[in-house]
């Protein structure tokens, strides 16, 4: 198994259609977010926080912090927990799928006509059967300009 | 880092703050062996201990230093020089274990500079003392390392100096030592038996407490379940496991607590260096310093500490000669206490200086448009002392070299804002200052009141929280509306109200109800306001969880907390709340100003603006009114000949402003009350125009009875309500009135009434008259403005006062040569002939019945003229 150093395993999750890809070392675990708590005054791309097993887990949605319409409100939503820098956070998704382990050879740059919105949180892009998975790389996700927020 | 580097580095730190301490001690008191013997162990220690190691450079300076120590040992005067020698390279030292801890190994350069001068100060302190160690020795001392563990006054300093003396020592001894410097102190302290403890990294304890901060939750989880089964087995055990949840709470908090000393311990010789440097003689004095606080909040005070205790002793006293000029001893004191106080730890720093400049602070104040020259000279001292915690007060070099005080206080009120704490000021001018620091012992667990706001629940701290106001529309406490601002009559004050949903804009804007809901009176240094929330659950010990990163940013949340249902929610900061609520205000009052007028930073009032009897609109000072109240037309009832209406229980008179004004026959009829102790009046207006904020600056005097006159209000002119018109009309004792007209010359007149409602009334009338007046509180008060060296024509003062009446005041003024020839006129609610008789010998120039107006005015023209004669 010469190949094993090249190949990254990926949580997808379905975002507004789109396929994407976590790296599976990022992620903590998958959850059903319940007793949500709205903060007023936060940045619209934070869904709130609320108390996974004692902890404040702050929830990113991630329709927003893509850019992508917002969700009808109907449809469940899950959550995957990831941590940085010592906090929990928890990215709102669509639906979960399977684990694919990808060759990271394989994978290849954001096209240039890439929407910006999503450009600047893709590591890359892979081809797939049937569809493309973008590549999330889940500390620019989480990193959300506060001062340009609140101006 | 090497473990050993580490403990050493820990230790040496530890030692040098003490040599700090006692170096300065030993200064002041040269003929303390046990002090020089204290401190030469511990410097002999690091030495050893430096060699053991191989850190030259350390071991070289401590060796230099040592043998320096050495010769006040042998009796040599320790002179100011040699210890700041000493201290310097006891700085010196720092530094390279600073980079020690940083880089684990000595930072490159040499100290040849230092240790030059050491031994010259050695030779020059006297060569015929016992010869200091021989160079050589250097790097053998080595052996001494077995001493490093141990703890003060365990070895006798004559062991030691064997020690020393006998310098060559066989190398294997060390290595033989080196393994084991942790068990050796193990043993050491287990022979000791006594006091036990052992050094565990605060990480651990850190950690420890954010276990017992879960636990705490789950506790609270669990009691919420409890508590909605009825009879659950469950309960006893649970009962037992809270009791046992809240002593470990306090067992793990203990171990976070560390005595103030700790912050305090660089003092000292801070202060000394000052008082060299500054030609000052200070006594720093330190009391409480065993008082123990959360270690968190002991880091985050010490340097607001160390900064006020700087600029005490840099700004606050004055040098030896002007103090000899005041009278005062020449040694300048500075006093640190510490005790605790409920769950919050008092903390007092206080000098025997000069006091706040407060005509300085005044000066910036209106410079920096904080208040207008007018509203200033209204304020109290001690809220002009205040504003030297107002953002970047002291940036501005004018204040820091001039005054002197103010530097960075801002930052320290932030800091403590920070922990939750409260800072306050209080000065007399030439006798000193103090400022006393209120702080939670704790932050990680504090008592916070659950209220519902917009249909979700926060959390406000209890710190900050006076009193809890229920607000009805029939309730004695009522939510009022002054065109677009709430505000609460609570007792004599005026609080500005801020609904908590509108602040952070959840819930339906529609649903805005001023009738209902819970106020949540809170203070925040000095200002005090009101949030308005729905709904106002319990208090509940919540355990503060930091706000995410990404959350920070939003000044109204301090922090978030999981409450014992299991949900988040947010903590409210009430510090953000006061921000927000200032520049509501602020923004209000700018876009006011930018409609009408521009209005000069220097002098405005809030007025009332209002129409009766013509569509001239009339103002009436906002502070003079009690209350506004609109009634039932249907219940005013005619009763001998006036009108009245029953309100709270007793009958208060309606005046009518002139003829022309009707009291109505149905519908509401708006009216002012005016209250003074246990009497009310209404003065029937026809309709409320608005508040504003502008000048009052009266024109054109009024023949009018109860108009002072007119003056441009929002670029109309409006007609001044002499309200001391009014209220004899609704009761015939109120004020006896003549008719007199007041002289027109600018004179000053020092007003001291402890009654706002008198200041506030008194001031516009004699304004009118042409007086300058600068009203305060109290006779302490006023005579501070007079030691200031402020002068006026003449002082209006009442008699019945707390703390210093009006007698006190008068004899007060005529034992100071500057103020002995200032006329007093005393004003009171009781002329008996005894009265005025003891008025006569403590020094009344003239003595007028407290409503008699015009009287005063006629006495204030006599003395006025009589002050100008002469």
């Amino acid at each position: 198994m010469s190949s094993e150093t090249h190949l990254k395993e990926y949580v997808t999750a379905m975002i507004g259609g789109q396929l994407f890809g976590l790296p599976i070392l990022h992620v903590q675990d998958v959850f059903i977010p319940e007793r949500l708590t709205r903060v007023p005054l936060a940045p619209p791309e934070i869904a709130g926080v609320l108390n996974l097993r004692g902890r404040i887990v702050t929830l990113i949605d991630m329709r927003g912090r893509l850019g992508l319409e917002a969700r009808d409100g109907k449809r469940p939503v899950i959550a995957i927990g990831v941590e940085s820098r010592g906090e929990s956070y928890g990215l709102l998704i669509d639906s979960i799928g399977e684990v694919l382990k990808l060759d990271d050879a394989a994978r290849e740059p954001n096209p240039i006509n890439l929407d910006p919105r999503l450009a600047r949180v893709s590591a890359g892009i892979h081809r797939l059967e049937g569809q493309l998975l973008m590549v999330v790389d889940v500390e620019r996700v989480l990193d959300i300009d506060m001062m340009a927020i609140a101006a | 880092m090497d473990e050993l580097l580490r403990d050493f580095v820990t230790e040496t730190n530890e030692s040098l703050d003490v040599v700090d301490v006692e170096l300065v001690r030993f200064e002041q008191d040269p003929n303390n062996a046990k002090i020089l013997a204290n401190i030469f162990r511990l410097v002999h220690t690091i030495k050893g201990t430096c060699g053991f190691l191989n850190l030259p450079r350390l071991e070289a300076l401590a060796h230099a230093a040592e043998t320096l120590m050495g010769k006040f040992r042998d009796g040599l005067p320790a002179t100011n020089d040699a210890v700041t020698l000493v201290l310097a390279t006891i700085d010196r030292i720092k530094e390279i274990l600073d980079s020690l801890e940083r880089d684990q190994r000595e930072p490159d350069g040499a100290d040849a500079d230092l240790i030059a001068d050491l031994e010259r100060m050695v030779e020059r302190v006297g060569s015929s003392a016992a010869p200091a160690a021989p160079k050589k020795a250097v790097g053998t001392l080595a052996p001494q390392v077995l001493e490093r563990p141990l703890r003060p006054g365990e070895d006798s300093l004559d062991d030691l100096e064997r020690a020393f003396r006998e310098t060559p020592v066989d190398p294997p001894v060390v290595k033989h030592a080196k393994p084991a410097p942790a068990d050796a102190a193990k043993d050491d302290a287990a022979a000791k038996g006594g006091h036990q403890s052992i050094r565990v990294t605060v990480d651990t304890l850190e950690n420890l407490m954010t276990m017992v901060s879960e636990l705490v939750l789950t506790r609270n989880q669990l009691l919420e379940i409890v508590r909605r089964h009825q009879d659950s087995e469950f309960k006893t055990p649970l009962q037992r496991l809270s009791n046992v949840t809240a002593e470990l709470q306090e067992g793990v908090m203990k171990t976070r607590m560390q005595p103030i000393g700790n912050a305090w311990q660089k003092l000292p010789r801070i202060v000394r260096d000052l008082s060299n440097e500054l030609g000052k003689q200070i006594d720093l004095e330190m009391q409480g310093a065993e008082t123990e606080l959360d270690r968190q909040v002991l880091d985050l005070i010490k340097d607001p500490l160390t900064h006020m205790v700087r600029n005490s002793a840099d700004h606050g006293l004055e040098t030896p000669e002007q103090r000899r000029a005041a009278g005062k001893p020449e040694h300048g004191r500075i006093w640190l206490s510490a005790y605790h106080e409920g769950g919050y730890i008092i903390i007092q720093v206080a000098d025997d200086g000069r006091g706040l400049d407060t005509a300085r602070i005044k000066a910036k104040a209106v410079a920096q448009g904080l208040a207008s020259e007018a509203d200033i000279d209204k304020l109290s001292e001690a809220h002009i002392h205040k504003f030297i915690f107002t953002p970047g007060f002291s940036t501005a070099a004018t204040i820091t070299n001039v005054s002197g005080r103010g530097v960075g206080m801002d930052v320290v009120r932030n800091n403590i804002d920070q922990i939750g704490g409260t800072i306050d000021v209080k000065s007399v001018a030439g006798v000193g200052l103090s400022f006393t620091i209120k702080i939670p012992l704790t932050l990680a667990i504090v008592a916070a009141l659950i209220v519902e706001a917009g249909g979700e629940r926060f959390a406000i701290p209890q710190l900050s929280v006076i009193e809890l106001v229920r607000a009805r529309s029939n309730s004695e406490h009522r939510i009022e509306r002054i065109k677009d601002t709430a505000v609460l009559r609570l007792r004599d004050k005026l609080l500005p109200l801020a609904r908590l949903s509108e602040l952070l804009g959840v819930g339906q804007a529609k649903d805005r109800d001023l009738t209902s809901g819970f106020i949540v009176v809170t203070q925040v240094g000095a200002q005090t306001f009101g949030i308005i929330v729905d709904s106002v659950f319990h208090t509940e010990e919540i355990v503060v969880k930091p706000m995410s990163s990404k959350l920070r940013h939003i000044a109204m949340f301090s922090g978030n907390t999981i409450l014992g249902d299991g949900s988040v929610i947010m903590i409210i900061d009430p510090n953000g709340v006061a921000q927000a609520l200032g520049s509501l205000v602020t923004s209000h009052l700018t876009a006011e100003a930018a409609a009408g007028s521009p209005v000069p930073a220097e002098q405005t009032t809030s007025l009332l603006v209002f129409r009766a009897g013509s569509s001239q609109l009339k103002a009436v000072p906002l502070s003079l009114i009690t209350r506004l109240e609109e009634i039932d037309a249907r219940k005013i009832e005619l009763s001998n000949g006036r009108h009245m209406v029953q309100y709270r229980g007793t009958l208060m008179p309606l005046v009518s402003m002139n003829e022309s004004v009707r009291v109505k026959g149905e519908g509401a009829q708006p009216l002012l009350v005016f209250t003074d102790g246990a009497r009310s009046m209404a003065l029937v207006v026809d309709e409320i125009v608005d508040i504003v904020e502008d000048r009052l600056d009266i024109q054109v005097a009024s023949d009018n009875a109860g108009v002072l006159g007119s003056a441009i209000i929002k670029g109309q002119a409006t007609e001044i309500i002499d309200v001391g018109h009014f209220l004899p009309l609704a009761f015939e004792d109120w004020f006896r009135r003549k008719d007199q007209r007041a002289s027109t010359k600018p004179r000053s007149v020092l007003l001291v009434d402890d009654s706002p409602f008198f200041r506030n009334m008194l001031t516009p009338v004699l304004q009118a008259a042409g007086y300058e007046v600068t009203a305060v509180g109290s006779a302490q008060e006023a005579l501070a403005i007079l030691k200031e060296g402020r002068s006026f024509d003449v002082a209006v003062t009442d008699i019945e006062m707390p703390d210093m009446d009006g007698f006190e005041f008068a004899l007060a003024l005529r034992g100071d040569p500057r103020c002995a020839g200032l006329p007093v006129i005393a004003l009171s609610s009781v002329v008996s002939a005894e009265a005025v008789e003891r008025g006569r010998q403590v020094g009344f120039h003239d003595y007028v019945a407290k409503f008699d107006r015009q009287g005063l005015i006629a006495a204030l023209k006599e003395q006025t003229a009589v002050g100008c004669a002469a």
